[in-house]
Order: C-alpha cells, then structure tokens, then sequence
C-alpha cells in the first residue's frame, strides 16, 4: 500500500499550471467603451458642457461644429450634452432595475426551488400573476398615481425583472438541490442557510450573473422605450430613449437626432453583453468539468 | 460483543410513497455496531442498503416514514430535534458517498469546503483550520496538499476527489463513518487503495464504520460483521469469518457465486442470480427470495422466514432450508 503512494506522489505532484486565456481585442473595445460611458456619466456635472436644458432658439438642429461637438437637437439644446446627461439616467435605471430583479428574484427563486411544497408553490403562482399582468398598464398605472420620477422608473422595471430572475434561479437550484453534494453538506451538519448561501449561491451566481448583465442590456432597452412613450423620466431631463423619441420628430431632417443616441445605446448594450460573457467565461470555475 | 453498541437500528422501516403506491424500501432491519468496529451491509442495488443509511442518519426524503428507532451513543435519533441532530451530523456521525463527482461542491475550492467544515465543527480559527486540512489531505494521501486547497473538484482525478471526501468526512474526528458504496465510481486499482485508507484511519482513529457495498469481496477481508439485505430485510447477519466459513442463506451463496474469479479457467460461464429482485411497491408473500430460490418449497412461497440464530448466537439467517454445506465450495 505504502509503495503505490509513493509511487503516485511524482507524477501527481506536479504544480498545477493556470490556463492563460487570451481575450481578444473585442473584449477590451467593450471594456473601453462601457468604462467610458460609465466615465462620462459619472462626471456629466464636472466635465466643460453647455447645459443640458439651456435653449437657443436661433440655432436648432445645427449641424456638428466646434461649439456644439454633436450639434443641437430640435429646440437648440447641445445633443452632445444631452447624450452624457442622458446616460446617467439611461445606466442608472439600467443598473438598478436588474439590481432590484436579482435581489427579489434570486432570493425567492432559491428559496422556491430548496424547499419546495407551499411556498414554491405560492412563489411560482404569484409571479405567473405578475407576468401575465400587461407591463405597460402597470407602467402606466403606477406613473399615473406616483407621478412619473427616476426612482418610480426604477422600481416599475425592477419588479417586472423579479420573475424572470425567480426562475432563472429557481430552475438552477432545483437541479443543484438533488446534487450529491448538497446531502453530503447536510450530512455534515450544515444549516439550511448555510446549505443555500454557500453551497447553492456559488453555484446559482454563474447563471444569474449572465442573466444580469442581460437584464442590464434589456432595461436600458426598455427604459428607453417608456420614455419614447412619454412615460419616462419627465422632460426636461434627456435619457437616450427620450432623445430617440424627440429625434424621430425631425428624422427626415436631421436624422442623427435619433441616430446618435440609437447607436450609443447599441453600442453600450453589445459592450455590456460582451464583458458578461467573456467574464463569466472566465470566472467559470466549471469550465471543462464533466 | 460484550461492549455496549455505539449504534443500534431496532426495528427500522422505512416506506417511500410513489405513484405505483406503497414503497418498502426497508423492511423491520435490526442492526447493531460496536465502537471501533466495522459492518458491511451487502446486497444488490436497489435492495434498501443506502435507504438505510439514509434512515440511520435522519437524511431521508421528505415524503418517506421511518418507523423504529435509531439509536446512536445513547440517544434515540429518531424524532430528535434538528438543531441537536445537525450538531451530531458531521461531528460524530459523518458519511462518505459513493460517487466523488457529484458529493464535492464544483464551484467552491478543496480548501473552501475543508476549511468552512472544520470551521463550523471546531471553531478553529482560520489559520489553525488550514494547518489542520493541510494536516487531513496530507493523511489521506493526498500529494502537495497545499496546492491542492486552491483547486477546484473538476481538476483532480476521481480517486483523489473520493480521498478528499473522506478527509472532509473524517475532519472532525467521526464516532462512525458510513461509506455508501465508496468504490463504486472509481477504478478497480483505485478501489483497494480507497479500501486500505479507510481501513488505516478507521484503526488509527479508533472509529466504527459502516461499509456499504454490493460487492462480497469488498466486505471479505475488512470487516467484523457482515448483513447482507434483500429486498429491504436483512437476510443473513455473521461475523465475517464464519459467514465465509460456512453461509446459510442461498442469496448470500448466490451472491457470492457471482462474483468474477480470477482463477477460473476461460470461458467458465457466470453464474447468475436469475430473475430480478421483487417489486419493492408489491410485497412477496412469504420469503422475498423464493421465486428466484432453487431450494424453495411451499413453505418458503406460504410464510416470511424470520432471522433464526445457527450454531452461534452472533451467526443469523432468514430461511428455511439453510444451506449445511461447508461453504466456498459451490455448485
């Protein structure tokens, strides 16, 4: 017995190697371009514009030039300004929509798919409920009584992100649950609790991570769609889907009104998907198991 | 055994509802095990041997119902509360399973799941419970253990993730150690290593253990007693050597007869058991054996036999017409 050890300990042994991954210069384009966003947004109030709101009626829809980079819109405000100004509200409800979708969601979608019985039951049922609720009605309804606000955008979006999180989460606890590993932690003793938060969130976080950053993706998708609606944030604050619908009222015009913050939204989502995937990628502790 | 049973199994069932009805998946098992000693429960799959595991470590599905008592280190386990339960679990009572890819969490590292078990069982601090799964790899075989605690399940081979399995299991110094079939996934070469470490650590260690297993042979030199189950009853119940020595129940000599021998000239056939185990969810009556039985008689199709006592009282078996052969030799 001693002799087969020892015979293993050399080859064995080994230190193991960590696999390099190359990540392509795609990935750091989308790095760049969403930490530039990002830049830009976070410091719209230190950074040397002319003022988002401020009119000038003698120069609307100008063309780009040195004083207004990206032009004037149709009332004469600076597109360029616009667009930074509008990226807070577009990443903020874009950022902490989803937050609130995979708090509530994740939570009752682990939940649900742990214990079963009742409360899954009850769970699963209610946000059926809430899907088959018209988003928009709910949108509209919830505007209409607390008053159209950045912090109501958020929390509409947010709820209506909950199901689709509850069950991304639920689906990948309930195939965990049966997993050996989850008796062998309640063999030794661990809490339920424990069970969910550190043997089932690791396992759980990879998904709803991937489905996160999409949610991001889609919310900015959706934010600006309310707003094009009117149901947004209210003027005179720009986010991109505002933009887009005012833009459309002089398309034949000067369609980069609609364009520029078309294209900037496009790309901040790709960006987005991108670094997700390719961080997911990475951090995948599974990749090439089984 | 004069000394008093670390754990004792009295009169356990356990029933599983499914669609087809009723599922026994243990029949009335009596057991006991005394500290530092070893039993091996054989029997084919599907015979009630992990259900019982399960029922000794309260760690069965929801639905089912166990009946009977569960008696581990003077107190009952049936029906104990969940806090004391989980304070048993792990602590004195610990388990290693039968397949290693699936009982390691895949996403959190070796030294993760070591460290936070021995943890939550010491109350180590960090650094001391680093030292000591350093300690535990190290013991259980395990080259380079240090750099072993920053990887991940999927990076090491099946026999090295069995053997961190049973260094988890045996972190926080069990009473006993259940082994549900530990060999089962692994590489025949593999298996006798695995063998010999729980065997080295269970002397070292001075622990009972449970091995569970469907092979005779794993059971044959490792263990003091050996029960062999069918259909959720325990059939034949013996001290090792005098169950190889002379066995009374012709599943048991079935069993064994079906094992591959390594001496046997080519092309010998197999012998099989033939027939399949009965419908768990369709109780036999009489001897749950009889209809795949050679030796059966009306009696055997009529009436359950109970486990009757041979020549010694340590020697038990659920037949009627007892094989009085000496055994090894079979037909």
């Amino acid at each position: 017995m001693a002799t087969l050890e020892l015979s293993l300990n050399e080859d064995v042994a080994v230190t193991p190697v960590r696999r390099v991954r190359r990540l392509g210069p795609l990935f750091w384009a989308a790095v760049t371009w969403t930490v530039f966003i990002l830049a830009a947004a976070a410091f719209a109030g230190v950074l040397p514009l002319p003022s988002p709101t401020d009119m000038d009626m003698l120069e609307r829809r100008m063309p780009m030039s040195g004083l207004h980079w990206l032009g004037t819109d149709g009332l004469g405000r600076d597109e360029l300004a616009r667009l930074i100004h509008g990226a807070r509200i577009s990443l903020t409800v874009g950022l902490c929509a989803p937050v609130i979708g995979v708090t509530i969601g994740g939570a009752l979608g682990m939940l649900a798919g742990y214990f079963r019985g009742r409360f899954e039951s009850l769970v699963v049922g209610s946000m059926d409920v809430l899907l088959a609720f018209p988003p928009l009605i709910l949108a509209l309804a919830v505007t209409a009584y607390l008053g159209q606000s950045l912090f109501n955008l958020t929390c509409i979006l947010g709820v209506l992100g909950i199901p689709a999180f509850m069950r991304v989460a639920r689906a990948a606890t309930l195939t965990l649950a049966r997993r050996e590993f989850v008796i062998a932690a309640e063999a030794l003793g661990a809490t339920h609790a424990r069970i969910l938060l550190r043997e089932l969130l690791p396992n759980v976080f990879l998904p709803l991570l991937a489905f996160f950053l999409l949610g991001v993706a889609v919310t900015i998708v959706v934010e600006g769609a309310l707003s094009f609606l009117g149901l947004g944030v209210p003027p005179p604050i720009s986010s991109w889907g505002s933009m887009i619908g005012e833009g459309r009222e002089s398309l034949e015009v000067a369609p980069r009104l609609a364009f520029i913050p078309a294209i900037t939204m496009f790309l901040t989502v790709l960006s987005f998907n991108l670094v997700g995937d390719t961080l997911r990628a990475l951090t995948d502790p599974r990749q090439g198991a089984l | 055994m004069t000394e008093p049973a670390l754990l004792s199994v009295e009169d356990v069932s356990v029933d599983l509802p499914t669609p087809r009805g009723n599922l026994r998946a243990v029949d009335h098992v009596d057991l006991t095990i005394g500290a530092g000693r070893t039993l091996g429960i054989v029997g084919e799959s599907g015979c009630g041997k992990t259900m019982l595991s399960r029922a000794i470590l309260q760690l069965l599905p929801k639905k089912a119902k166990l009946s009977g008592r569960v008696r581990f280190d003077g107190q009952d386990l049936v029906g104990l509360n969940a806090e004391r339960l989980r304070k048993l679990r792990g602590r004195s009572l610990a388990v290693v399973f039968q397949d290693p890819m699936t009982s390691l969490n895949p996403v959190l590292t070796i030294g993760t799941q070591l460290i936070e078990t021995l943890q939550e069982h010491l109350e180590l601090d960090g650094l001391a419970a680093k030292k000591r799964s350093v300690e535990l790899l190290a013991a259980v075989g395990i080259p380079a253990p240090e750099q072993r605690l920053t990887q991940y399940p999927h990076q090491l081979s099946g026999g090295m993730r069995q053997r961190v399995a049973i260094a988890i299991a045996l972190s926080c110094e069990p009473k006993l150690l259940i082994a549900d079939e530990p060999t089962t996934a692994l590489d025949v070469t593999i298996q006798a290593q695995i063998l010999d470490l729980l065997a080295r650590e269970q002397r070292r260690r001075h622990m009972a253990m449970i091995i569970i297993t469907h092979d005779l042979g794993v059971v044959a030199g490792r263990t003091d007693e050996v029960a062999v189950m069918y259909a959720g009853r325990v059939v034949e119940r013996a001290p090792t050597p005098a169950l190889f020595k002379k066995m009374h129940m012709p599943y048991t000599q079935a069993l064994l007869a079906a094992i591959p021998k390594i001496d046997a000239a080519p092309h010998t056939p197999l012998p099989a058991i033939s027939g399949r185990p009965p419908d768990p969810t369709r109780p036999v009556q009489g001897c749950s054996f009889s209809p795949r039985c050679r030796y059966a008689g009306a009696q055997c199709y009529r009436e359950k036999p109970l486990l009757t006592a041979a020549e010694s009282s340590a020697h038990q078996y659920a037949c009627f017409h007892p094989i009085q052969l000496a055994g090894g030799v079979i037909a």
